[in-house]
């Protein structure tokens, strides 16, 4: 056998040859560049057309963009500084408009002295949103609470922030940091004060008229608390107490307490709003306050009463069958027909209302998606415990449905937030055109068309890219948790 | 199935409205109906007391008033004599036409750049992924702004075609002249038009009826070839090759109708102040065009995209298991499947490009909101009247095209088995 | 949480609205002083006119009126608030009372005046619309502009003159739709329209901001009467009266030499019985009007007399460098005049 076994078998290698590298075409940046750039004729004319495009668009802006200037001081000056360091004919960027007027992209006509109280309102913002947005992963919430508290605290000092103002801000920065890591669930429930508190950092006056008001909230709620044996008569009875206190005591209250305990800001007027101040404040509290409005559409869309669903269906189908932009102009030109006889809001009061429809009709498709989303199990589920509707919904569906949908939400506060640019085409002081045409209007900064369209537009991919990249993880995350 | 007999038997009592189950949904749909009904009365009261104390009326008859104002694009004619109402018609048809043509454009961009965005060219999908991000996370306005101040700042004006050593020059065999006003193309014309036909008193273009006549017969027929063909495969297994008579029975026609009619092309040409012969195509129209092309293209990228990585890769590898090639594996296999996913948020893009066609507000492109609720509205002072009737077009316009896709999705439930 | 978010929101509108004030309602006059304040609506670039800087100060003629409002009735030039409006919202937020008083080079027509419910006091600028044309384009008259194309702002009685002119004329153009000022600058500087129309005060206020104001011209046709006067609700005739007199008063400080400077020494020393009456020392005018005595001496001293305004604002030293024109007093051949004050 062994020596058929020899003659079978001539040559049994006993060791392993060494590795041998791979042929030079498989390997490294030409296996690379093949694979991916020249793998057959039409990939390889494709990367041809790319390096092109890019070859072209190089060519085309780069010049413009090496010849900027940013130290002159009105666009006459900055010509001739690029005339007489790149030569006759060259063209390039005027960012000097950037570097003298960016406080007007960021603020509009908002007094210098009080600019630490849009952007301490700004970053507080993302310190109330930790408890809501950022729970899924610590080491996200713990950078986010970090760069949020440093800079609502550092950028308050650098532009001017009183000390008092600043000793109270680290202090609550502090306690809401703990709040936040230890009792999460106080935490959400906390974090319904920033409204308030950020209307009243943006708009100043006494603090006492958003306290009250919130107070009124609360009140009602412990009404409804207090009697939440007898159902929907507590609901009514919280509503009525909460809207009797607005409506007799909370003006009053308010007086006397601003007399007991001044505490105040100096009164902003909303004209003043401008910029990216504007189109963020518009556009967060669409956001915020369409979230119950899109919530009771949503249910009422879902429920199984027809004339609770038509209303709603109307209400959405209107809504999301018209621009915004003719929305915009039943603001600026119908809205005061609507009221009684001399009522008078704001317009930027008047925008954000229509606003607020205009993102409840999407929010509630959103969550609608969510509550669709959520399997028929957890409904049945629900009724075999015994929870009557509202329970089932607080207790069981909405915090799921609410959930799933936050992607969802992000994604429509994208474009509410790219929608506020609109607001131009009412004479409102928006980062795009409005506050670009008036800097042009100046006798500096005529013919300066390229330069803000380029800061504004940079900004504005900024924040909404890392938005929609983090409603992007958000959603792989939850899916994970779903599965 | 028992019955919940006891039930009947109770008298009614006036708290059952709201601890019965049977009757508090009565009760609520009865109160939302009443306070929805009276919160709509005082909307409506409130909106009389304000338009009485203002001394302002409600009536539409301003539509029948003189308008008085140029409108620089228009599909039908008009001049500033005619009537508020064919005003409000010629922005319509210019809304209709930039977000049909934006639709079109902007189907084929995002199929493109969704696909390409696909491919295993690192580098073509690395730029359309670039492609992709930068236009959607910046407003479109800002799109609008930056394309129209590319055409006016960079384009010629039309006096740089001018005189021996012109500053410009038109492109494409000197058909075309781009300037910073409009897009100066050649424009077909017939020496020889047909007569126009008289049916029941109105004049019907001789043209439309000749060329629509010829294409909807080559159509008629050619569906009937191709009927023959597909019977003759299922019979033989062979499908005979069908697409040159197509060919023929589209172009043959074609051809001798611009032959008959003489059909030849005008180029523009430069006279006095502008180009003149050709069609100008306003500025206004191709930026808007443009923009909105661009901007939901790369939402409609994304959607592709989605669509057809929805489909799973056990359905290719299936398709060639089976010994089906690339093409048919994608036409067969494939796109039906990816289609049912990418067509609801494609109709909805579609709207959005039909409302987002109102910012016809930053070009100056005379749209239905431009026409109808810009010059008219300020000219006559009736807002109410005009916004209503705006919202209501936009309005009407929306569920339109909502209904086509609720119809498009019944019909892909339909196959699906 | 959400509940509580939605009574965040009914917060903000309490605090804001609590800011919105009362008006429309025959008695404007009482709100402004209640409010302590007048919102005037203004163009929201134009400079020379109205233009804010880059702290947001509004400065301009138009401005300059609001200001002498402010001072005549709260007694305060720096209690002004500035609603920039667009050529499309300007009188729907007059009507709405969003703003109290409209200076927003508005001109008076009669569908304006009757159609619109808005009263036009008094004329503050007499004006025509004219054609801004680039010098090398060869054009000497309006008439020669036919084939053009032409940009102008739309919602402006400009749109419906120019339709009216060219057809007129028989020859034709091509429209160039803009909505601001900024917008028709930016188009007609690019060479997007041969020629550029609206008031032409706006006109050469707009060719002095260019940087070669020297190629362009203004051509010598003025194809319309554009009478701009501040604007207000109709129905409020007191509130209407006293606009047209705080305009009449400055128009008659010029007359009788009352400037910024020496306004405080006359109405001491004054002689003159009708320098005396309009600066409160004899009859008390302004009780009539449901102001105090000295409303006019404030309004001049806001920003002066007529012609001072004109000539810091709008007038020849100025880079706009409007001559005065129709708009000199009717002493010097112009069309200011002021009705007697008694």
């Amino acid at each position: 056998m062994s020596e058929v076994h020899a003659e079978t078998v001539p040559f049994v290698r006993g060791t392993m040859l060494p590795e041998a590298p791979p042929p030079a075409a498989e390997r490294g940046a030409i296996h690379w560049l093949r694979a991916n750039l020249f793998s057959g004729w039409v990939n390889t004319i494709l990367t041809f057309v790319g390096l092109f495009v890019l070859w072209w668009l190089f060519q085309h802006f780069y010049p413009w963009f090496r010849h900027s200037v940013w130290n002159a001081s009105s666009m006459a000056e900055c010509r001739t500084l690029i005339t007489e360091r790149w030569g006759e004919g060259a063209g390039g960027g005027c960012f000097g408009l950037v570097r003298e007027r960016w406080n007007q992209f960021l603020f509009g006509f908002y007094p210098p002295a009080e600019y630490w109280r849009p952007i301490s309102a700004f970053w507080l913002l993302f310190l109330a949103l930790a408890p809501v947005l950022f729970t899924e992963s610590r080491k996200l919430r713990w950078i986010v609470v970090g760069v949020a508290s440093v800079m609502a605290f550092a950028l308050s000092m650098l532009m001017g922030a009183p000390d008092p103002v600043l000793i109270c801000l680290a202090v609550g920065i502090v306690l809401w940091v703990v709040l936040i890591e230890y009792i999460p669930r106080a935490a959400l429930i906390v974090s319904v004060i920033f409204p308030f508190l950020a209307v009243w950092l943006l708009w100043g006056g006494s603090i006492w008229g958003p306290a009250t008001i919130l107070a009124g909230a609360v009140l009602g709620l412990a009404v409804w608390g207090a009697l939440s044996r007898f159902g929907a008569l507590a609901v009514l009875a919280g509503l009525a107490v909460a809207v009797l206190w607005w409506w007799f005591l909370s003006s009053q209250a308010a007086i006397d307490l601003q007399r007991l305990l001044p505490l105040e800001l100096p009164k902003m007027e909303s004209r003043g709003f401008g910029g990216f101040l504007l189109a963020i404040t518009i556009g967060v509290s669409a956001i915020v306050m369409s979230l119950p409005l899109g919530i009771i559409l949503a249910l009422a869309r879902q429920s199984d009463l027809p004339i609770v669903k038509g209303f709603a269906v109307i209400f959405i189908e209107f809504i999301r069958g018209v621009p915004l932009i003719t929305l915009l102009f039943v603001a600026s030109l119908l809205l005061n027909y609507f009221l009684p006889p001399g009522t008078n809001f704001d317009i930027i009061l008047r925008v954000i209302i229509m606003v607020t429809l205009f993102a409840s009709a999407y929010m509630a498709e959103v969550i609608r998606g969510g509550l669709a989303s959520l399997p028929r199990g957890q409904y049945e589920a629900a009724g075999a415990l015994g929870l009557n509707y509202w329970k089932m919904q607080r207790l069981i569906i909405l915090p799921q449905a609410l959930k799933v949908s936050i992607p969802g939400i992000v994604g429509t506060f994208i474009g509410v937030f790219k929608d506020t640019t609109l607001v131009t085409f009412v004479g409102l002081f928006d980062p795009l055109k409005q506050l670009a045409d008036t800097i042009r209007a100046t006798f500096e900064w005529k013919g300066a068309y390229w330069e803000p369209y380029i800061f504004s537009g940079l900004i504005f991919f900024i924040l909404c890219f890392s938005m929609s990249r983090y409603s992007m993880y958000l959603e792989q995350r939850l899916k994970r948790d779903h599965r | 199935m028992t019955h919940l007999q006891p039930a009947e038997h109770q008298p009614f009592r006036l708290s059952m409205l709201i601890y019965d189950r049977r009757y508090r949904s009565l009760t609520i749909q009865a109160v939302v109906f009443i306070a929805v009904m009276l919160a709509g009365a005082w909307l409506v009261h409130n909106t009389l007391e304000n338009l009485a104390r203002m001394g302002k009326t409600f009536s539409f008859s301003f539509l029948w008033a003189r308008a008085g104002y140029d409108i620089p694009f228009s599909l039908i004619p008009y001049t500033a004599t005619d009537t508020h109402f064919r005003a409000l018609v010629v922005g319509l048809l210019n809304t209709l036409l930039v977000s049909f043509i934006g639709c079109i454009l902007a189907t084929i961009v995002g199929v493109i750049a969704g696909v390409l965005r696909l491919s295993n060219n690192w580098l073509v999908s690395k730029m359309m992924t670039v492609y992709v991000e930068i236009f959607r996370n910046v407003p479109l306005l800002l799109w609008i702004l930056v394309i129209l101040a590319i055409f006016t700042e960079v384009m010629p004006s039309p006096r740089d075609y001018k005189g021996d050593n012109a500053a410009a020059s038109m492109i494409l065999f000197d058909s075309v002249a781009p300037t910073n006003r409009y897009t100066a193309v050649p424009r077909l014309a017939m020496e020889s038009p047909p007569e126009p036909l008289t049916i029941a008193g109105t004049p019907i273009s001789g043209t439309l009826i000749a060329f629509g006549g010829a294409l909807l017969a080559a159509y008629l027929i050619f569906r009937w070839v191709r009927r023959r063909a597909t019977d003759r495969q299922n019979a033989t297994g062979r499908r005979p090759a069908t697409w040159w008579i197509g060919l023929l029975l589209f172009a043959v026609p074609l051809a001798a109708l611009m032959l008959l009619f003489k059909v030849h092309l005008i180029p523009p040409k430069l006279t006095g102040f502008n180009f003149t012969g050709g069609a100008n195509l306003d500025n206004g129209f191709v930026v808007l065009v443009l923009a909105l092309t661009l901007y939901t293209g790369a939402f409609i990228a994304e959607i592709v995209r989605a669509g057809i990585m929805s489909v799973s890769r056990g359905q290719s590898e299936a398709a060639f298991a089976l010994g089906l090639r690339a093409r048919p594996t994608m036409g067969l296999v494939i796109l039906p499947q990816a289609l049912r996913v990418i067509v609801p948020p494609l109709i909805s893009q579609f709207l959005n490009l039909t409302k987002n066609s109102s910012l016809a507000i930053a070009v100056g492109y005379p749209d239905l909101r431009a026409t109808l609720g810009g010059t008219t509205l300020n000219q006559t002072g009736r807002e109410m009247e005009a916004m209503m009737l705006m919202m209501g077009i936009y309005l009407a316009l929306s569920l339109l095209i909502s209904a086509a896709m609720n119809v498009y999705n019944a019909r892909v439930r339909l196959k699906e088995r | 949480m959400t509940k509580t978010v939605f009574f965040g929101a009914v917060a903000a509108a309490a605090v804001l609205g609590s800011t919105g004030a009362y008006a429309a309602e025959g008695d404007t006059l009482r709100t402004v002083k209640q409010r302590g304040e007048l919102i005037c609506g203004v163009n929201p670039g134009l400079v020379g006119f109205a233009a804010p800087d880059a702290n947001g100060n509004w400065s301009g003629f138009d401005i300059s009126l609001c200001r002498a409002i402010a001072a005549a009735v709260v007694g305060d030039p720096n209690k002004v608030r500035f609603v920039p409006t667009t050529g499309q919202t300007r009188f729907t937020a007059l009507s709405s009372g969003e703003v109290d008083v409209l200076t927003r080079n508005s001109t008076w027509s009669f569908q304006r005046d009757t159609e619109l419910a808005l009263d036009f006091p008094a004329v503050n600028y007499y004006d025509g619309q004219g054609f801004l044309v680039r010098k090398d384009l060869g054009v000497t008259s309006a008439k020669e502009l036919d084939g053009a194309t032409v940009c102008i702002q739309t919602g402006t009685t400009t749109e419906l003159n120019l339709a009216d002119y060219f057809r007129a004329n028989n020859i034709t153009y091509q429209p160039v739709n803009i909505d601001s000022n900024a917008e028709g600058e930016q188009q007609y500087l690019a060479g997007a329209c041969d020629a550029y129309t609206t008031d032409a005060s706006g006109l050469a206020a707009t060719r002095a901001a260019f940087a070669d104001p020297e190629n362009h011209i203004i051509l010598p046709e003025i194809i319309s009467k554009e009478p701009l006067a501040p604007a207000v609700r109709h129905g409020d005739n007191n509130w209407g009266d006293i606009v047209r007199w705080t305009l009449f008063a400055l128009v008659a400080g010029e007359e009788y030499g009352v400037t910024s400077a020496n306004v405080e020494e006359l109405s001491k020393s004054s002689t003159n019985p009708e320098v005396q009456r309009l600066l409160g020392q004899t009859d008390n005018l302004g009780g009539m009007i449901g102001l105090d005595a000295e409303w006019a001496k404030r309004a001049i001293m806001a920003n002066g007399n007529y012609g001072e305004i004109f000539a810091a604002t709008i007038g020849e030293q100025t880079p706009i460098g409007l001559a005065r024109g129709l708009n000199a007093l009717w002493t010097q051949g112009g069309l200011m005049y002021a009705p007697p004050f008694r």
